[in-house]
C-alpha cells in the first residue's frame, strides 16, 4: 500500500529568543529571515527530501501552505522548478486552511491508490500570522516539510485514514488582513479543536478496529502547549511515552506544516512496526495512521528536524520577515528576459562543456575556454555546496541586509558565481568560507516576487 | 597589421575644470574643453574636418555639433564603458593614420551630477533579467581586495595602509592641480580610518563622482609642424575587451586583470617598448579605486606579481619616483565623467610631455602612458595609449 518513502524538513537558521532585542520572551522561535517566505521554506524542504533520489521519478507535486506569495499564482510551479522535477507532472497548491498539509497528503495518496501517479512530493510551509504581541505569534515558528509519497519502498505505510469537515469559524484571515482573526478561545477550542480532532481521531480508530493502546507516537496539531497536553487525555493516550514532543518553545506551532513537521521528527527515530498517529486541525479535521517499515532502516543523512533544530543561531534584533523589499527597487525584471533564463535562475542550472570539461554558470552558447559551440551538458549546481572565493561586503546600496554580502562562489566539484550572501554575520563571510545554496526572494516589485540563489554559510 | 607609431600627432588640447558642476549643462562643458583646445592648437572650429565624441549616457554624435555648432561634419559616437575617451581617439587616430582626414576633434564628456544619485548609474553587463545582486562598482573591485589581502598575507591593517598610500599620493598630484575636482591633500589616518563603502574599500579608496570633458585637435605629423613645434606623437594603443572570462573560468583569481595585461602588451610592442618599468616616464592610470591602481601597477609590468608593496612604500609612483602615476590627481581627484576621463589623462600626458605640468611637472618625460579600465573584476574593457615627444 502506499506511503512515505522519503522526508525533509527546514526551520530557519535564526531563533527569537532570550538574547533576542525586542522579544523578550524566554522561549525560542524559528523566524525566516527577511529574504524567506512559506514558498522558500518549501523549496528548502522539498530538496532535503529529493536528496539523492531519482527526481525524473516524481510525477508531481503539491505545495500546502496558508500563507502562499500569490493570490492569484501558482507557487507549486515555482517550488517544483526549484527543487528540479521534471516537466510532466502534477503541480498544485492547497491552500487556505490549517489542514492544507494534510489535505495534501490525502491527495497524493489518492493520485498514487488511483494509478494516476507513482510518485508525489508534499510540500508544506507556513509563516503564521500572528498578530504582535498575540499568543499566535508567541508560539507559532515559521518551518517546512516535506514528504514523498510512492507504492512501493515504503518507510511508513499509510494504514488507514479519516477526515471530518466542520464549519467553523474559530480562526480566520481575510483578504488584506495582516493577521489571524479569533474567536473567543474557550469557546472556539471548547467546541472545535477539543472536539472535532478527536471527532476524526476515533473514527479512525474504529475504522481500524485499533485502540489508543496501538499507537507509538501521536504528532497532533496544538494551538498551545496546554491545549495539546489535554488532547492527549482526550485521546486516551499517555503523555509520558505516546505524545511526539510537539515542540513548543524550540520549534513552535508552524501551522499547516505543523503536524507533518511533528511526524518528520518522528520518522527520525521510529522503528520498523511503529504505528504513527498523525492529526490535523482546521475547518474539521484529519487523521492518518502510519506504520513504520524496515525501510526505515535504509534512510540516508537527512537534515529532518533535529539537524535543523540543532543548526541554529539566536537574532541580535528582532527582524523583518518577508520584507526582501531592497533600497533601489527598479521595478520587476523584464518577465520575458527571465522567462528565457528560468533554467539558471530557478533550477540553478551550470553547464558543462563536453569538449573540454569547464562547468560555467550561468550556460554559455560558445565556451569560455575551448570555444566549442553548444556542446553542453547540463549541471545542477543548487545542491553542491562551495567556498568563498572572494567578497565584497557593500555598505553603500540602501537595504535591510546592510552590508550587503557579494560573493564570488567556487563550487566543489567545479564552477563559479556571483552571488548575495545571506543568513550570514560579517564574521562568516572571509575567503575560502564554505557555503552552500538557499532559494530566496530577492525582492518585490510590481506584485512580482523575484526568486533566485543565495549562498549562505555551510550549515550542515 | 602596420603600427600605429608616429603617424598621429596631437596639437592642441583642452580640459574643463572637473566637478560638481550645477551650474554647466554637457553643452557649458564641451565648449569649455573644444575651445581650449582650438585656441592651443591655433585652429578655427570651422577647420574641423571630422569629429569623435566619447560618451556614454548621451546618444549620438549630435551632442557634440549642438554644443559646438559644427555645420554637418561626420561626427561618430564611441561608447566602450569606462575606456570609451580612449577609444574614441583610437579610432580618430586611425582615420588620420588612414589618410581620410587631416584635422580631426576628438571629444569626451559626461555630464555625471545630473542622475539625482552620488554614484554611476547604468552600465550593467549582459542584456538579461539581471536577477542577480545589485553590485555598484565599490563591490566588485572589492572583490578584487578582499582576494589580494589574502593571496599575499595582509592584514587588513596592512593592506588598508598599503591603499591608503596610493590615495595620499593622488590627493597630493590633485592638490596641485586647478582644474582637478578635489586639490586637498589627505593623510594616511583619514584614508585608513574612512567610513566604509564596501570593505574593504573606504571613501578615500573610491574615485569621486564629477562632471567633465576633455578635448584634442589631432592631425599627421607632417602637418603637425604647421601648428606648433611641441606637438606629441602617438606611439601605440592597446584596446582588450573582455567576455566575462573570469566569471566563468573558476581558476581566474581576481589579483590580475588579464584585459590589462593583454592592452598593455598590444600597446608597448606597437610602441617597440622593452622594459616598461624602465622605459615609461609617466603615467595615468585608472584609479577608480585605489586596488585598481594597486594591481595596475603589477599588470602594466612596473612592480613584479605581488611586489607593489615594495613600489608602494618606496614612493616609486610619487611625483619624485622613478614612474610617477597619476600626475595630475588621478581619478581619485577628478572623478570618472566616463566619456571624458581617457582623454583628461591624455591632456595630462600632454601637458607633462610639453614641461607645462606646472608644480606637477616630472623630470624630462619621453614616454606617458594612460589607462582605462571598464567593467567588473572577470570582465572588463581595457584600453591604453602611448605617447611620446616628438623627435
Amino acid at each position: 500500500m502506499a506511503g512515505i518513502t522519503s522526508y525533509g524538513a527546514y526551520i530557519p537558521r535564526y531563533r527569537l529568543g532570550k538574547e533576542t532585542a525586542g522579544w523578550g520572551l524566554p522561549v525560542e522561535k524559528p523566524v525566516g529571515n527577511f529574504d524567506e517566505d512559506s514558498l522558500t521554506m518549501a523549496v528548502a524542504a522539498g530538496m532535503d527530501c529529493i536528496e539523492g533520489l531519482d527526481r525524473s521519478a516524481v510525477d508531481g507535486l503539491f505545495f500546502a501552505t496558508t500563507t502562499s506569495p500569490y493570490i492569484e499564482k501558482q507557487g507549486a510551479s515555482i517550488v517544483a522548478a526549484a527543487v528540479d522535477l521534471g516537466r510532466n507532472i502534477l503541480t498544485n497548491d492547497i491552500t487556505n486552511s490549517l489542514r492544507a498539509g494534510t489535505l495534501a497528503m490525502r491527495s497524493a495518496l489518492d493520485a498514487i491508490a488511483a494509478g494516476s501517479a507513482k510518485q508525489i512530493m508534499v510540500t508544506v510551509a507556513d509563516c503564521r500570522m500572528g498578530a504582535p504581541g498575540s499568543e499566535v505569534e508567541q508560539l507559532s515558528g515559521d518551518g517546512a516539510g516535506a514528504l514523498l509519497f510512492s507504492g512501493d519502498s515504503v518507510i511508513a505505510e499509510v494504514i488507514g485514514s479519516y477526515s471530518v469537515s466542520d464549519e467553523m469559524m474559530d480562526m480566520w484571515r481575510a483578504e488584506g488582513d495582516m493577521s489571524v482573526r479569533t474567536w473567543e478561545d474557550r469557546f472556539v477550542l471548547e467546541t472545535g479543536y477539543l472536539k472535532i480532532l478527536p471527532e476524526a481521531v476515533s473514527g479512525l480508530m474504529q475504522k481500524l478496529n485499533l485502540t489508543p493502546k496501538d499507537i507509538t507516537k501521536a504528532c497532533y496539531y496544538g494551538p498551545n502547549p496546554r491545549r495539546h497536553g489535554e488532547m492527549a487525555r482526550r485521546l486516551g493516550l499517555d503523555p509520558e511515552t505516546q505524545i511526539q514532543d510537539p515542540l513548543f518553545g524550540r520549534m513552535g506551532n508552524t501551522g499547516a506544516a505543523y503536524s507533518i513537521m511533528l511526524l518528520i521528527a518522528a520518522l527520525e527515530e521510529a522503528k520498523p512496526g511503529d504505528r504513527i498517529l498523525v492529526a490535523s486541525y482546521g475547518d474539521g479535521a484529519d487523521a492518518y495512521l502510519l506504520e513504520v517499515t524496515k525501510e526505515i532502516e535504509k534512510v540516508g543523512p537527512k537534515r529532518g528536524i533535529k539537524s535543523n533544530l540543532e543548526a541554529k543561531r539566536i537574532s541580535k534584533a528582532v527582524g523583518v520577515r518577508g520584507a526582501a523589499m531592497r533600497g533601489l527597487d527598479g521595478g520587476p525584471p523584464s518577465i520575458s528576459a527571465r522567462w528565457r533564463e528560468r533554467e539558471e535562475i530557478d533550477r540553478l542550472h551550470g553547464a558543462k562543456c563536453l569538449s573540454c570539461g569547464l562547468i560555467q554558470y550561468p550556460p554559455q552558447r560558445v565556451c569560455s575556454k575551448c570555444h566549442t559551440k553548444d556542446q553542453w551538458e547540463t549541471v545542477r549546481l543548487a545542491d553542491k555546496k562551495g567556498k568563498i572565493f572572494t567578497f565584497s561586503l557593500d555598505y553603500l546600496v540602501p537595504g535591510i541586509d546592510r552590508p550587503l554580502a557579494i560573493t564570488i562562489i567556487n563550487f566543489d566539484g567545479g564552477g563559479r558565481g556571483l552571488f548575495m550572501m545571506t543568513d550570514r554575520e560579517i564574521e562568516d563571510v572571509t575567503c575560502e568560507a564554505p557555503v552552500e545554496m538557499s532559494f530566496r526572494k530577492l525582492r518585490s516589485s510590481g506584485g512580482v516576487h523575484n526568486y533566485y540563489w543565495k549562498a549562505i554559510p555551510k550549515r550542515f | 597589421m602596420q603600427s600605429i607609431k608616429d603617424r598621429v600627432a596631437i596639437i592642441g588640447m583642452g580640459c574643463c575644470k572637473f566637478g560638481e558642476r550645477w551650474d554647466s549643462g554637457t553643452d557649458d562643458l564641451l565648449v569649455e574643453s573644444c575651445y581650449e583646445a582650438f585656441e592651443d592648437a591655433g585652429v578655427e572650429p570651422k577647420d574641423i574636418q571630422a569629429a569623435w565624441l566619447g560618451t556614454q549616457n548621451q546618444m549620438s554624435g549630435q551632442v557634440l555639433a549642438h554644443a559646438i555648432k559644427t555645420e554637418y561634419i561626420p561626427i561618430t559616437r564611441v561608447e566602450n564603458f569606462c575606456a570609451t575617451g580612449t577609444d574614441a581617439m583610437m579610432n580618430a587616430c586611425f582615420a588620420v593614420a588612414a589618410g581620410i582626414y587631416d584635422l580631426v576633434l576628438v571629444a569626451g564628456v559626461e555630464k555625471l551630477k545630473d542622475s539625482g544619485v552620488g554614484f554611476l548609474t547604468g552600465g550593467g553587463g549582459q542584456p538579461s533579467a539581471q536577477i542577480g545582486a545589485p553590485v555598484p562598482p565599490p563591490a566588485q573591485f572589492a572583490l578584487a581586495a578582499n582576494r589580494y589581502f589574502y593571496r599575499y598575507g595582509l592584514s587588513y591593517e596592512e593592506g588598508k595602509k598599503l591603499l591608503g598610500m596610493i590615495a595620499v599620493k593622488n590627493h597630493h598630484n590633485g592638490s596641485l592641480n586647478s582644474k582637478a575636482h578635489f586639490q586637498r591633500e589627505i593623510t594616511i589616518e583619514q584614508a585608513i580610518n574612512a567610513p566604509i563603502q564596501a570593505y574593504p574599500l573606504g571613501l578615500y579608496d573610491c574615485c569621486g563622482v564629477s562632471d567633465g570633458s576633455a578635448a584634442a585637435i589631432i592631425t599627421t605629423p607632417e602637418n603637425a609642424k604647421k601648428f606648433r613645434d611641441d606637438y606629441i606623437l602617438i606611439k601605440g594603443f592597446g584596446l582588450a575587451v573582455g567576455g566575462g572570462q573570469g566569471q566563468l573560468r573558476d581558476y581566474y583569481d581576481f589579483t590580475h586583470f588579464d584585459e590589462t595585461v593583454n592592452a598593455a602588451n598590444m600597446a608597448y610592442e606597437a610602441a617597440g617598448i622593452k622594459n616598461p618599468r624602465e622605459e615609461v616616464s609617466c603615467a595615468e592610470v585608472h584609479d577608480c579605486f585605489s586596488i585598481t591602481e594597486l594591481i595596475i601597477y603589477e599588470d602594466m609590468q612596473w612592480s613584479p606579481r605581488g611586489k607593489a608593496k615594495e613600489d608602494i612604500e618606496s614612493g616609486f609612483f610619487t611625483l619624485e619616483g622613478g614612474l610617477p602615476v597619476n600626475t595630475d590627481g588621478g581619478l581619485k581627484c577628478f572623478g570618472h565623467p566616463i566619456g571624458a576621463s581617457g582623454i583628461r589623462m591624455i591632456y595630462e600626458v600632454y601637458k607633462q610631455l610639453q614641461g607645462k605640468a606646472g608644480p606637477r611637472q616630472i623630470k624630462n618625460p619621453k614616454l606617458g602612458v594612460t589607462h582605462n579600465l571598464g567593467g567588473a573584476p572577470g570582465s572588463f574593457t581595457c584600453a591604453i595609449s602611448i605617447w611620446g615627444c616628438r623627435d
